[in-house]
């Protein structure tokens, strides 16, 4: 009736899995309990998770990219303390099959269920505002992805409680994932939250490909994007073709687990080297769809806040080009020390060092892009700053980790995990951040909190070099990665001040969360009233904050790359338009956030072996699918009086704020 | 806007810096710790140059970036109202050919230097030698190492010696999950896998106990998966081959069996004779290739069917 | 409507939406990227018969060749329903469908006893690396086709219940561009797998 499943799958006995899932219902209850309290059902039905306003739905996933920081984050922390606390004699107080659990939960997570869900919540926000457009190609496959994305999280989340997750690290390596060797289900939980939230990922990409290639705003040709969509089309294009190799991969692997086939078994015909290439088909690709538009997000911020034109944007365009092309070249450097011969290894080696050619120019055009501005120290621009050296370091040791013969020393110690958190801190996440604080007043209205936004960024900033440097002294010193124990007493005092620097990250997002609560609060004192608070560029800035649902009551003409700049310069903003015209917009679905309850409940039933729901599951989500393509009256209008209306309202109380704004400041002078 | 201290730009600055002081600073006060900065053995110490080489090339590139960042922030900070304000200058055509050819030409120099080294290097080249290379076949167990002898029929768990000045061939493969076989002091590492063999030379020019590993995460025992790799004078050599010899135990199959059970901190073992051909053996049981006639090679081999 | 950009390529734009044209065309890339990694998977496993079945010893031929004639009908009864929709022929259309149904409903009967025959023999998923990636790749094709007859389905009623309209003309083209996609990877398989597995 139930499959694998029974109430044993519950560790009572484990009091830090059982911490863990109290802080888990606790919360979950917490948040319930407000919301009822606050009377707040309806608003959160009606208005959020039943949208399909790309707006909303990009906020979501940030919300969930942010919990899922948490959990993530939660786990590092608890391996920093159990590599400090289990020298020697010692076993720390997680053992080893905890360990092996907490640190494949941590990349899993981090990759997936918090970089992912950034990213593509910031180029739902983003993207078609900047492009000038009053929708994303396709609204309602854009809420697919979403839940099922939440899907997987949950799917994750669940297997804190229920059972066990994988110990087999992010990237599953059979023979050591096949069920000869991991019989629980915790590989399977890996496998199905990874499908439900690759197949998301899969259609976010041609949702995002299709946004951005069609329908720009009139005059937006493809040079005159904003470099964010530059990163978010190729960041997409990575998308489609990438992520089917990890749906491959994961497929095949549950297809050994499940029917018993040998793709990766250790005998019987199987090859798991193949799962290996597989995997970092995918995974390469992945790194970039990471990275880019973190890129992005620093090409806007620093053009604005040195006030000055992005240097080189031809550059900066055919350089994000160029390692979208190569990304796919290179992913054999993943495991050099397989045996291949010195020509392949060599020719991929060759490879991963050309891409290093393109990031370079792009360090070189965002300094030279800072060179003669007017900086400005806001909080977006901070964490700019903070990427560029940081950044660069990253990049020279991954150049290292290219040469082979380094590589058969340095591989899969914890030298490697330093690089690639050197890349993916401030390469990825500091961007992410700069675009949280950058975009937020463009959202909801008002500035987050200036001093907590510093305290965060500096918090972060010194945790980062004092957790992952010591990595690289202690790859030197020959320590591997995902060592639950060791032996070994000279690694101690490295890893006591990687811990210290976890601490220190810690409090950098205590204090992100304190941000929030704060600006929240004090919101009064922070109103965006003008739309535009950082003195922007791109078109994003041209609309009210928070913007009208249509965006764009008349679409803009886009005469230069900076577009909102040139119309300030030619004063032709702010003028209001005569005459408008009717506008359609999505109306708002249950179907998403069904379709993804279902999801879950299928990949539930499915890492549990409960057939018959699984199957329930299945027909359920294929029907709720059907019943939707019945409807053809999906779209609502907002005729051009209402537009107009809706104007002119803004107009009026723009007006009065610009005045509000004007007598202050000519007090001062 | 707000005027930025002094002590604030002092304070970024240095953290500019910091990581390559953190580096070079942590690995230099104890320097004869770190296993693979003091490498052992020829090749140890050619892969210990090229790393500090190519070090050496990237910083070429850092410093200029660091130095850059700092000099600039501080130069264009908004409160600097006497420095140059360009805000349209958004290109220059002898800057981007710079921006592309600087790194370029790093990249080609580092490149040509991989692709030597990578040949000079490969795990498989056997090594020049005036003496002939000593054969050793590794196996990979749940948690531990076997390494057996052929030519002198021994075989040992989790210890093992070779005579310096003497190449050793390496032949690993695994009864388990993927293992990496490394012994720091003296080379890279290669991975141990199923059903296949792959290859290592090494040569230690310095004896000492040096600290052997498995580095590919294998499961709840891989922290333990440790061995000593004894780098000895030709007679310590043959004296400890002797003293395996006077074990009372025999590695045949059953043995085998028994041994490949998981288990951690398995003590040091020593077999007094191995049965003909058992690395073989433990491979074929993972062949994927079996087939009475001869049967014809694969459509496509997989990128890494190049394994020898 | 939000107006409908201009695509880069021609399609038909009076029977078809632009937007979601192209949006199908890239889920079409991404899928055949899925079909190339299980055709490359296929072909490196594709000797790893570990002391079982050889494809010569179980591939019939004659079978597959059936299977081959009844899939390739279909693609063209498809392209003739979609004939018939530019001429907004209801009836016609509506019989051009059923028999695009019933000729891929018949593939997919054929491959399901094909794969019963060869479990039977002994030649099943689980015996060896190459079965494995066969029944892998070839049952991956017969699901989606499985799936494009849902959507026929769906899609049958949808003309009967809705008449010819923009959405269902428009969803009908890019179940005419699925189905020839998937005869394209049909002949993929039937090349690689089952003529290159009889050699």
């Amino acid at each position: 009736m139930f499959g694998k499943l029974s109430l044993q799958a519950i560790s009572y006995d484990n009091p830090v899995v059982m911490f863990g899932v109290v802080l888990m219902i606790g919360g979950g209850l917490a948040m319930v309990l407000l919301i009822t309290y606050f009377r707040k059902w309806p608003t959160l039905w009606n208005d959020w998770l039943t949208s399909l306003d790309h707006k909303k739905i990009g906020v979501m996933y940030i919300i969930l990219a942010l919990v899922m920081l948490l959990r993530g984050f939660a786990d590092a922390i608890m391996m920093r303390t159990q590599q400090v606390l289990a020298e020697g004699a010692s076993q720390g107080f997680l053992s080893p099959s905890h360990y092996d659990q907490v640190f494949s939960a941590h990349g899993t997570i981090m990759v997936i269920f918090m970089a992912m869900p950034f990213l593509t919540g910031l180029m739902n926000i983003v993207v078609p505002l900047q492009l000038g457009k009053r929708d994303i190609a396709f609204p309602f496959m854009n809420a697919l992805s979403l839940w099922l994305t939440v899907a997987g999280a949950a799917l994750i989340m669940a297997s804190l409680a229920i059972g066990e997750f994988s110990t087999a690290g992010w990237s599953g390596y059979p023979p050591y994932s096949e069920l000869q060797y991991s019989p629980d289900v915790g590989v399977d939980y890996w496998i199905w939250a990874l499908m439900l939230s690759g197949a998301a990922s899969t259609m976010t990409g041609i949702n995002f490909v299709t946004t951005i290639l069609l329908g720009r705003a009139p005059g937006m040709t493809l040079m005159r994007m904003p470099l964010f969509s530059w990163t978010a089309l190729c960041t997409n294009i990575l998308m489609v073709l990438a992520f089917p190799a990890l749906t491959v991969a994961t497929g095949l692997l549950g297809l050994d687990r499940y029917l018993g086939m040998h793709f990766f078994t250790n005998g019987d015909g199987g090859n798991m080297m193949n799962f290996v290439n597989l995997f970092w088909i995918w995974g390469h690709p992945e790194v970039y769809i990471l990275i880019l538009p973190a890129f992005g997000i620093f090409s806007e911020v620093i053009s604005t806040f040195s006030g000055k034109r992005l240097f080189g944007y031809r550059s900066l365009v055919y350089a994000t080009f160029v390692i979208t092309l190569l990304s796919f070249t290179v992913w054999l450097h993943h495991f050099f020390t397989m045996g291949a011969s010195a020509n392949v290894n060599a020719a991929f080696g060759i490879a991963t060092m050309v891409i290093a050619v393109p990031t370079g120019v792009k360090i070189f055009d965002w300094l030279l892009t800072l060179y003669r501005g007017r900086i400005r120290f806001d909080v977006p621009m901070l964490w700019a700053l903070a990427f560029i050296p940081t950044f660069a370091i990253g990049g020279a040791t991954g150049i290292l980790l290219a040469v082979p013969p380094v590589d058969f020393m340095m591989h899969n110690s914890e030298f490697l995990v330093a690089h690639f958190h050197n890349m993916l801190i401030p390469g990825a996440l500091f961007g992410y951040l700069a675009g949280y604080s950058y975009w937020f007043p463009k959202v909801f209205g008002f500035r987050l909190d200036e001093t907590w936004g510093k305290l965060a960024f500096w918090n972060w900033l010194i945790g980062f070099y004092l957790a992952f440097m010591p990595l690289y002294a202690l790859g030197l010193m020959g320590m591997p990665r995902r060592m639950q124990h060791y032996d070994n007493p000279e690694w101690q005092p490295l890893l006591v001040v990687a811990a210290a620097g976890a601490v220190f990250i810690a409090i950098g997002i205590g204090c992100l969360v304190l941000q929030l609560l704060v600006s929240i609060i004090k919101r009064d004192a922070n109103w965006d009233q003008l739309g535009d608070p950082w003195n922007g560029r791109s078109l994003e800035w041209s609309i009210p904050s928070p913007p009208p649902v249509y965006n764009f009551a008349v679409i803009p003409e886009v005469k230069d790359i900076d577009a909102f700049w040139d119309m300030k310069e030619k004063s032709t903003v702010d003028r209001q338009p005569v005459h408008y015209e009717a506008i359609d917009l999505p109306k708002n679905t249950s179907v998403g956030v069904v379709f993804g309850g279902l999801s879950f409940v299928f990949g539930f039933a499915m890492v549990w072996h409960i057939g018959w729901l699984a199957m329930a599951a299945g027909v359920a989500m294929l029907a709720t699918v059907i019943a939707r393509s019945f409807d053809d009256d999906t779209e609502y209008r907002l005729t051009a009086a209402e537009v107009g209306q809706l104007e002119g309202k803004r107009f009026r109380q723009q007006a009065e704020n610009q005045q509000a704004c004007a007598k202050p400041l000519a007090g001062q002078e | 806007m707000k005027r930025y201290g002094l002590m604030k730009l002092v304070a970024r600055s240095c953290l500019c810096i910091l990581p390559i002081f953190l580096v070079i600073g942590l690995n230099g006060c104890n320097l004869n710790n770190v296993a693979d900065l003091e490498p052992s053995g020829p090749i140890a110490r050619s892969i210990d140059a090229l790393f500090w080489i190519t070090v050496a090339l990237m910083s070429i590139i850092l410093i200029p970036v660091f130095g850059m960042t700092a000099w600039i922030i501080w130069q264009y900070r908004a409160s600097n109202s006497k420095a140059i304000y360009a805000p349209d200058w958004d290109s220059s055509v002898w800057l981007e050919r710079l921006v592309w050819l600087f790194p370029a030409l790093i990249i080609v120099i580092l490149s040509s230097m991989s692709w030597v080294y990578t040949h000079r290097l490969d795990p498989y080249k056997p090594l020049a030698s005036a003496s002939p290379p000593l054969e050793i076949q590794v196996i990979a167990l749940d948690w531990k190492w076997l390494f057996i002898y052929p030519e002198q029929n021994i075989a040992a768990v989790n210890e093992l010696t070779i005579p310096v000045n003497r190449p050793v061939t390496f032949k690993i493969t695994s009864n388990t999950v993927m293992n990496a076989f490394f012994i720091p002091r003296l080379g890279g590492q290669i991975f141990a896998m199923a059903g296949m063999e792959t290859q290592l030379h090494l040569i230690a020019d310095k004896s000492g106990h040096y600290f052997g590993e498995n580095i590919q995460y294998s499961g709840q025992g891989f922290p333990y998966q440790n061995f000593t790799a004894n780098a000895t004078s030709l007679q310590e050599f043959n004296a400890w081959i002797d003293k395996a010899k006077q074990s009372s135990q025999q590695l045949d199959l059953n043995q085998f069996n028994e041994l490949a059970k998981p288990s951690v901190r398995h003590p040091v073992t020593y077999y007094a004779s191995v049965t003909p051909a058992m690395f073989k053996q433990v491979m074929a049981k993972f062949m994927s290739k079996q087939r009475t006639q001869g049967s014809p090679e694969p459509l496509l081999a997989s990128p890494l069917e190049g394994v020898h | 409507m939000i107006p409908e950009p201009s695509l880069p390529f021609p399609v038909p734009t009076e029977i078809c939406s632009p937007a979601k044209t192209f949006g199908f065309w890239i889920y079409l890339m991404s899928d055949s990227v899925i079909f190339a990694l299980l055709f490359a998977t296929y072909a490196s496993m594709s000797r790893n018969y570990a002391g079982g079945p050889t494809g010569k010893e179980v591939f019939d031929l004659s079978t597959v060749f059936y299977e081959t004639l009844v899939l390739l009908s279909s693609t063209l009864t498809c392209g003739f329903s979609i004939l018939s929709l530019s001429k907004a022929k209801t009836p016609r259309l509506l019989f051009w469908m059923a028999i695009t149904f019933l000729l891929g409903l018949g593939f997919v009967l054929m491959e399901y006893s094909e794969f019963h025959s060869l479990i039977w023999q002994g030649a099943g998923l689980d015996r060896s690396g190459f079965l494995s990636a066969f029944f892998t790749l070839v049952g991956t094709h017969g699901l989606h086709v499985s799936i494009g007859l849902v959507w026929l389905l769906v899609m049958m009623v949808q003309v009967v219940q809705k008449g010819l309209t923009a959405p269902v003309q428009s969803r009908l083209y890019r179940f005419s561009l699925f189905w020839h996609f998937l005869d394209l990877v049909w002949v993929g398989i039937f090349s690689m797998v089952y003529l290159l597995g009889v050699l």
